[in-house]
């Protein structure tokens, strides 16, 4: 079990690079979603993998999983949510502002100076 | 602790002359000397125990972990400075008075005088380096915002920059030569490095050390080949140039190479580089001299010239010779000031500063004629001025002193130095004073000026006749004590006296006097003789190479920082695989994990195979928007699975909600964002950044195998859960953490939430200007659209599931502190519920009958949050400390109440309004984009109108 939480954490985050290093404002936004959940199972990770184990205190369970990881990641989750907004929001402002949806934020016409086209 | 006073009181003092201002000129001429007097008296009330030999010390600790205190003591060579900076101060800010125009803002001309001081008194005054350190980069700062007082004017302004770029510079190299002292001693204290000379120069750090203390005292003190900033500088107020750049802040680098003279000096190292700095400075400032017919510019390089005098004086190293220096510092101090008053006198009655227009002047104005005669001749080294007898001792000691083992180096260039000081003194005192007024078209017709403006220049003209005439009686103590603390042991034999013999400095001394009077008696031929002459310009130099500096920055910023946040972001991927790659080999054993691994279940693998499917589908097939946003909800929902399956329901329930809401705000993005993304990337682009993006996958991926096949160490997971229930009153851990043991994070985070969503509703909002404006205006609308926008099946099902979805948010908050649920979740579940309806029956229609106010949500959210944290304050205990009581009612039964849930309240009205006004606003945008009005009705085709019309219509 703990490989395939490993590998899956692996790939989303290889995933999720490779669609944040594109040119283009929404695969840039989906690369920061799934990096999101690498990011949000690897901090759940730290606490180790427990099968039914919930940590909600029952009258005569000893054994709970640790629920500090989770507790951190919960509030994580809903800010990556929040900043997921934001960026979808700069992206479309971005987009309205200069007519194309680049990262670099060149206006139509005045392609990057960098010449760094992906 | 009056030392401490003494230099705090400028700093102190620099707001009263802004606040006095309002109350007149005088007054705040006034306030401003009212402080420098209040220090000088200070200062005077310890200066007979410091001249008997007594040194006064104190000490505060600031930061004892970076050897930096607040320590000052005053011995000696404190003492001379601190009563030039703070008397010749008192006399320039008598002067200024008078000088300054009506126009001028006089406030904050003396705030800056006053900082300028505090910050020279806190140099000579400093026992710590690093404090001394602080204080001479402000010496550097006020003289700037001194220099460029006249901001009007573009000379003061470059003047300004340059002396601040050089001395700045030069501060930069003496951090760090400083720095590397405190290495060598072990202490930052300068009394503790005084006493450790062989250590220091026995260490193979001497020399850097030597070479970029050195640096940052010639910039200072405009020794060659940094003296062209000085000249330029002139262009300040002549206030500002008599007490910055004659009497104080030039003299900081002597005072601090005569400060660690007893640790640095003695080697050939220190004779070769500063005895030769010196000379020739001395020689090369005097030659220019000689040729500027701008008084300012005269005494400007004659400054120069004299403060290398005394810096070839410290460098040749020998007791007696820093006697010399030292004596020659206070005669300096006092015939440089007073000129530099006379000149400015001369520029406020005459208009002009040019020499060639001026002449005869001492007929006209008779007492500054006297004052600037007299200074003019110490400068000279005319007997029996103070002037005189420093130079005297100078030039014997020139006598003694072998260069590479030449015996005629020294002599002959600072007799020459000598006799080059004599002519442009002599220029000054007969072609300004003497002869006949060469233009009788003066701007302004001369007078002798007001008592304010010749008083100060006179006493220091006194100061000059009497040392020169009484040396031993007048400064002889004050020499005494200073040279003791330079030299930091035994004084020499000397005498301070007009008579010494028939010496050779004698003989040398009137050689220069009179080739000087030749020199100016032909001065109109050596001018033309040389006119042809090629003159460095320092300032085109300076220019020229600022530009260049400019330039290659630019050329490097241009290549690493050329705007493609893509190469930012590998570069950043590639250093943190970097570092992590570094850290695992750094560590040479590498064993593999011993903790016992759980079995794959079948479920488990099927949800495996589907996220690695779904995660190579959303990459490789990225470029359909619509494709790979649906794909990144499946792995939502694998995720969410999986925090199911692995023990933690609290987060499956918060990953679910959050991937509605998500998914939904996409679509809202994706309908203004082009469908499609373009194939542009080349293979090259591709691969490379594939390399990268695996690279960064195995190393997380990696760490996290590493980390789970390893047992948890002990953490502080065991004290929540044995604590949840007794101290935060529920069973639901998790929930108890978020807002209760770490409500404060909690309380963070909430607040992060609300600012990102007001920073979307200012996006939004501004989003009716400019270009954004224009392109949704033309927005050419997609006919690919639903002939249906708001089907009535899905009105009807979404206001059934209203009262349903809210009640189950209800539940889901209620139970959260025991049971999996809370505030997060709640708010989430809620948002999902209304967006709903949103969706379902359009905007308008909504809007009218939710009239609610998402800020004001949040706002609330927050206050609610932090007036639960804050009520336990009430029981005198600390923020968010929570409290619960079993309640028991009638046919409910017994039921717990916590405080925690007022905090969870805030949470879930934080979640909802931020999640509403994301949204909210995302769909203003569609709807200016697709030029369409709100709906008022629910539905596009309500049945009941469609059957009312024909009837009507029949």
């Amino acid at each position: 079990m703990e490989f395939l939480v490993a590998s899956s954490i692996g790939l989303l985050t290889t995933c999720g690079t490779y669609l944040l290093l594109r040119g283009r404002t929404f695969p840039v936004v989906i690369g920061l979603a799934l990096l999101s959940y690498a990011v949000n199972v690897f901090l759940f990770a730290m606490g180790r993998l427990t099968i039914n184990m919930p940590p909600i205190l029952r009258e005569g369970v000893t054994e709970y999983t640790d629920p500090l990881p989770q507790a951190l990641v919960l509030t994580a989750i809903v800010i990556s949510f929040g900043m997921t907004a934001l960026i979808v929001v700069l992206s479309i402002r971005t987009f309205l502002e200069i007519g194309n949806d680049h990262v670099d934020g060149q206006p139509v016409g005045e392609p990057s100076e960098a010449g760094d086209k992906n | 602790m009056s030392l401490t006073l003494i230099v705090l009181l400028p700093f102190i003092g620099a707001v009263l002359p802004a606040i006095m201002i309002r109350a007149g000129r005088n007054a705040c001429a006034t306030a401003t000397g009212s402080i420098t007097l209040l220090a000088l008296i200070l200062l005077m009330a310890k200066a007979p125990a410091v001249i008997s030999g007594e040194v006064f010390q104190v000490s505060y600790s600031w930061l004892p972990e970076l050897g930096l205190n607040v320590t000052f003591f005053l011995d000696g060579l404190g003492l001379l400075f601190a009563t030039l900076i703070l008397g010749i101060g008192l006399l320039i800010i008598i002067y200024a008075r008078f000088y300054l125009s009506k126009d001028d803002p006089m406030g904050r001309f003396y705030a800056f005088l006053l900082l300028f001081q505090g910050a020279m008194v806190g140099i000579v005054l400093s026992d710590n380096i690093l404090l001394l350190l602080v204080f001479w980069e402000l010496t550097s700062l006020s003289s700037f915002l001194l220099i460029g007082y006249w901001k009007h004017l573009p000379e003061g302004r470059q003047g300004a920059r340059m002396a601040l770029a050089v001395t700045g510079a030069g501060g930069l190299a003496m951090i760090a030569g400083m720095l590397i002292l405190g290495d060598i001693v072990g202490s930052y204290d300068l009394t503790v490095i005084l006493q450790n000379a062989d250590l220091i120069q026995a260490s193979p750090m001497y020399v850097p050390a030597l070479v970029l203390i050195l640096l940052g005292c010639f910039t200072k003190s405009a020794q060659f080949p940094f003296h062209f900033w000085l000249p330029h500088a002139m262009a300040a107020p002549t206030p500002v140039s008599a007490y910055l750049h004659s009497a104080t802040m030039v003299k900081a680098g002597i005072f601090l190479m005569a400060r660690m003279w007893p640790v640095l000096s003695g080697t050939p190292e220190w004779f070769y580089i500063v005895a030769t700095a010196g000379l020739v400075t001395m020689v090369l400032g005097a030659w220019i001299a000689i040729f500027k017919h701008d008084l300012k510019g005269l005494l400007a390089y004659s400054t120069v010239s004299h403060l290398g005098l005394i810096t070839m004086l410290l460098g040749f190293g020998t007791p007696i010779a820093a006697v010399a220096g030292v004596f020659h510092i206070i005669n300096h101090a006092t015939f440089k000031a007073a000129l530099f008053m006379t000149a400015g006198i001369i520029d406020h009655e005459t208009g002009t500063r040019d020499i060639r227009r001026l002449g005869g002047l001492l007929n006209l104005m008779p007492i500054a004629g006297t004052i600037g005669i007299i200074s003019a001749a110490s400068m000279a080294g005319i007997i029996p001025l103070n002037g005189f007898l420093s130079k005297e001792m100078m030039l014997e000691e020139a006598w003694h002193t072998m260069w590479l083992d030449q015996g005629w180096v020294v002599p002959l260039l600072a007799t020459v130095g000598a006799i080059f000081s004599v002519a442009y003194s002599f220029r000054f005192i007969f072609h300004v004073w003497m002869g006949k007024p060469r233009d009788e078209n003066l701007p302004h017709h001369p007078h002798d000026p007001p008592f304010g403006m010749w008083g100060p220049p006179a006493l220091l003209t006194v100061l000059v006749v009497l040392i020169g005439l009484f040396p031993a009686v007048i400064a002889g103590p004050l020499v005494a004590a200073t040279s003791s603390a330079v030299i930091g042991g035994e004084l020499p034999e000397y005498h301070l006296a007009l008579w010494h013999g028939l010496t050779p400095a004698l003989g040398m001394s009137v050689i220069a006097i009179v080739v000087g009077a030749l020199l100016l008696m032909r001065h109109g031929a050596l001018i033309s003789a040389t006119a042809n002459l090629s003159r460095p310009d320092a300032k085109a130099m300076f220019d020229c190479a600022i530009a260049k500096l400019v330039a290659l920055s630019r050329v490097i910023s241009d290549n690493l920082h050329n705007g493609s946040l893509q190469r930012y972001l590998s570069v950043m991927i590639v250093a943190s695989v970097a570092i992590g790659v570094s850290g695992f080999y750094a560590e040479p054993d590498h064993t593999a994990g011993t903790r016992e691994l759980l079995d794959v279940s079948p479920a488990a693998a099927i949800g495996w195979v589907l996220l690695v499917v779904t995660s190579i589908a959303a990459v490789v097939m990225h470029h359909n928007r619509l494709l790979s946003l649906l794909l990144v909800g499946v792995i939502g929902l694998i995720v969410s699975l999986g925090f199911i399956y692995l023990s933690a329901p609290d987060l499956a329930l918060t990953q679910i909600s959050v991937e509605v809401v998500t998914v939904i705000l996409m679509l809202l993005a994706l309908n203004i964002l082009p469908k499609e993304t373009p194939k542009e990337s080349l293979p090259g682009r591709k691969l490379r950044d594939g390399v990268v993006s695996i690279a960064a996958g195995l190393g997380i991926g990696g760490a996290i195998w590493a980390i789970m096949t390893r047992d948890l160490p002990n953490s502080i997971s065991a004290y929540h859960l044995a604590n949840s229930k007794i101290e935060g009153g529920g069973t639901n851990v998790v929930n108890v953490i978020l807002v209760d043991f770490r409500g404060f994070d909690t309380f963070g985070e909430i607040i992060v939430l609300g600012i990102a969503a007001l920073s979307i509703f200012a996006l939004i909002e501004t989003v009716t200007q400019g270009e954004a404006a224009k392109r949704l205006a033309n927005w050419v609308v997609s006919n690919r659209r639903s002939a249906d926008r708001h089907p009535m099946m899905m009105v009807v099902a979404t206001r059934v599931m209203l009262p349903l979805s809210l009640m189950v948010g209800v539940y889901i908050f209620l139970r959260g502190h025991n049971e999996p649920g809370g505030g997060f979740i709640a708010g989430l579940v809620v948002s999902v519920a209304l967006v709903m309806q949103y969706m379902a029956s359009g905007f308008g229609w909504t809007q009218n009958r939710m009239k609610v106010n998402y800020h004001g949500m949040i706002g609330l959210g927050v206050i609610a949050a932090a007036i639960t944290g804050a009520s336990a304050w009430v029981a005198g205990l600390p923020f968010l400390t929570s409290g619960f009581v079993h309640v028991h009612l009638p046919i409910v039964g017994e039921f717990e109440l916590a405080s925690a849930m007022g905090f969870d309240l805030g949470v879930f009205l934080t979640v909802v309004g931020a999640v509403m006004l994301a949204l909210a606003k995302l769909s203003q945008v569609e709807r200016m984009a697709e030029h369409i009005d709100v709906n008022l009705d629910p539905m596009d085709h309500d049945p009941s109108v469609r059957i009312a019309t024909p009837e009507k219509e029949a």
